[in-house]
């Protein structure tokens, strides 16, 4: 084993090792205790006066101010009642926010689970006192204490929504209506050049979560810890399915036109996109196949380094105060994290759709989260294969 | 009045410059050179320096530690060989179709059709380049689609539209640098003196051989800047491919998947076509197409 002598290494040791804690346990029962902490950062214990301003970083779609599309705005509401000024960036993936936070320029994330734990471990992102925040109350129970938005019980930021990655499927061409994952990976074949796929390496997480039930004898028990043997089956079984690979898509807008022109057949796909494409005339179902699916849950985060931080706990609050979030749920098309939103959604069938209070529905879900050496799944014999490689072999699954 | 007084500074100034031709030779050059040397060659060097720095793998920050790994694995990996060559193929690929496609439309725009009827077929030849890149590509997508309007045209034939893929990368690129190899064979040809097609064929040559001996080898420098623009843009392209390339990549998404993470690979990556255009640009050179331009 190799000796570790410069407080560097040491500090990213510890940092990994907190990842371990923090991911050890899955679901939603809370992080174990034992192991290293985060840096020791205190929430502040009641609200000063805000500050007339606050920045934030934030998805496309999270932050809007009525100029991407005039029926979308909810920021000037929360301007004109807190008197905080909003500035907000859109960061086109969890790496840019990771390196954004860094800057000490930002006063709250909007920041998923591959994110989420980095910004943790890192002392970019401070504990957050729910008590400051009245709508956390009415979150759902599911999204609060997760293992990537909390560390020994403390919350480090507040759920703001979750999506699952589905199976959709053109109904007239795929006969019989699939219920597992082989239609994309052993069966493919049949849908030769029609088989499309979400291009990111996350994606491999979805060929591990298939082996998982497919392949019992590789032992897979998270699909975001990898070893080398489990990872090499990953990308071998992409491989092949490469072949059947019509395109990979990450616009969502370039899939809901390869699903309506017959383009695509079957592949994985987002709730807004099925509805977009049903809503335009594409005859296509989606569903969580037997094997469950791979998803995202996303946490608003206030950085350790915030110089709006009562604005940012107004922002927080606001995000999830119930029309609020039923507003950007309904735009961004995912689960709201307020239980209370569904009352406010302008469609009334909105959370049934997107399954927001269906418990038993999310324990299918692998939220989306970073590989890193020390496996998550807690075993320690042997190490996982870091994310940047995830990376490489993408590419090289793509040739 | 305006009389000597009103105009004496300038005259002044004037006369300086007029005495120092160095100092006039910096103030013409300061602007253009800065920005050649800094953000042009600057940028340059900046993107081939980074390619030598390494990346944390776990917090993605880059570390300023110089290694020649970035390289090592550009030379070494199999895929990226692969797509290297794949963009280049495809980089000639769009060139030949641009130029086969654009002598036939030059020759006419420049020699046969009416004289009055020219500029109007230069500016409609002109027209797409008005409309956004990314319309036009989504337009191509619509048309190479499953059921669209090559598949239905084809039809007849008993023939299917290329679907997404390479082949209909090429297609589209060519499409959209075409204009830029037809203006440049439009100019040429139109310089060319009718005298020495008369000669020609006073002299007993067939059109052929007019066009063999006497067009083409004064239309050809014409056709290698047009072939630089066609070669260096369909290298560098990388989101035509992302719409209608299927699950094709090329160097640009390379690139691009790397940006985030590995900036320095992506640095790396990043000075593959610049290599390329360089070696093509003396390639060209050596034809001697360059010298007449």
């Amino acid at each position: 084993m190799r000796l570790i002598r410069t407080p560097r290494a040491a500090a990213f040791c510890a940092a990994a090792l907190l990842l371990t804690t923090a991911c050890g346990s899955s679901g939603s029962g809370g992080s174990s205790a034992t192991g290293l902490h985060p840096p020791a950062l205190k929430a502040p214990a009641e609200l000063g006066r805000t500050e007339g301003r606050v920045n934030l970083i934030a998805w496309a779609g999270y932050v809007e101010d009525g100029s991407n599309d005039p029926g979308a705005d909810w920021v000037s509401g929360f301007e004109k009642r807190t008197g905080c000024q909003v500035r907000s960036k859109v960061a086109a993936s969890s790496d840019e926010m990771v390196k954004l936070m860094k800057t000490g320029a930002y006063d709250a994330v909007s920041a998923s689970g591959d994110a989420s734990l980095r910004l943790i471990a890192s002392g970019d992102a401070a504990p957050v006192n729910t008590g400051l925040v009245p709508n956390y109350k009415d979150v759902f129970e599911g999204l609060k204490h997760g293992a990537w938005n909390s560390v020994d019980g403390r919350m480090y930021g507040i759920p703001h929504g979750r999506g699952a990655n589905l199976l959709m499927y053109d109904t007239a061409k795929v006969t019989p209506a699939p219920t597992s994952w082989s239609a994309v990976f052993d069966d493919a074949a049949r849908h030769k050049g029609h088989v499309t796929a979400y291009d990111s390496p996350i994606y491999i997480a979805d060929a591990a979560l298939y082996l998982k039930a497919r392949r019992p004898e590789l032992g897979i028990k998270n699909p975001y810890a990898l070893d080398r043997k489990q990872f090499d089956a990953a990308v071998a079984l992409l491989k092949r399915q490469n072949e059947y690979v019509g395109e990979y898509w990450s616009d969502y807008l370039k899939e809901v036109s390869a699903f309506k022109s017959g383009d695509s057949v079957v592949g994985t796909t987002w709730q807004v996109i099925a509805n977009l494409a049903a809503s335009e005339g594409a005859k296509v179902k989606a569903l969580v196949p037997k094997e469950g699916s791979t998803g995202w849950s996303d946490t608003w985060m206030v950085s350790s380094k915030a110089k709006h931080p009562n604005c940012a706990y107004k922002w927080l609050d606001w995000i999830v105060s119930p029309k609020v979030n039923a507003q950007v749920a309904e735009y961004f098309g995912e689960a709201p994290a307020n239980s209370r939103a569904c009352a406010e959604t302008t469609d009334k069938n909105f959370c049934a759709v997107y399954h927001a209070a269906d418990e038993d529905y999310w324990q299918k879900i692998a939220f989306w989260n970073t590989p890193i050496e020390q496996c998550l799944d807690g075993r320690r014999d042997v190490t996982c294969v870091p994310y940047a490689e995830w990376v490489r072999a993408w590419t090289e699954i793509k040739g | 009045m305006r009389t000597e007084a009103g105009r004496y500074p300038g005259r002044r100034l004037a006369a300086i410059l007029r005495r120092r031709p160095r100092l006039r030779l910096t103030l013409l050059l300061t602007a253009p050179l800065l920005w050649l040397t800094v953000l042009y060659l600057g940028s340059l060097t900046v993107l081939f320096v980074s390619a030598f720095w390494t990346t944390d793998s776990f917090t993605s920050q880059v570390v300023k530690v110089w290694s020649t790994d970035n390289f090592h694995a550009l030379l070494t990996t199999p895929v990226h060989r692969q797509v290297v060559l794949r963009s280049v193929v495809v980089a000639l690929a769009v060139t030949v179709l641009c130029a086969v496609l654009a002598f036939p439309v030059a020759f006419y725009t420049a020699r046969v059709a009416p004289p009055r009827r020219r500029p109007l077929l230069v500016a409609a030849i002109l027209t797409p380049l008005w409309a956004s890149y990314l319309v036009k590509v989504y337009a191509w997508r619509l048309i190479l689609s499953e059921g669209g309007l090559a598949d239905w045209m084809l039809a007849p034939f008993g023939l299917r539209g290329p679907g997404y893929g390479l082949p209909a990368t090429v297609l589209t690129l060519t499409y959209l640098w075409l204009p830029y190899m037809i203006l440049p064979l439009h100019t040429a040809l139109e310089q060319v003196p009718d005298g020495l097609l008369d000669a020609s064929a006073d002299l007993g040559a067939r059109p052929g051989r007019t066009f063999r001996s006497v067009v083409l080898p004064l239309v050809l420098p014409s056709a290698a800047a047009g072939s630089v623009f066609t070669f260096s843009l369909s290298l560098g392209d990388y989101i035509t491919v992302q719409i209608v390339g299927g699950k094709t990549q090329l160097i640009g998404n390379l690139v691009y998947s790397h940006i985030d993470l590995d900036l320095p690979m992506a640095a790396a990556l990043g000075t593959v076509p610049v290599a390329v255009i360089v070696l093509y640009l003396l390639a060209i050179r050596r034809t001697g197409a360059l010298d007449n331009l």
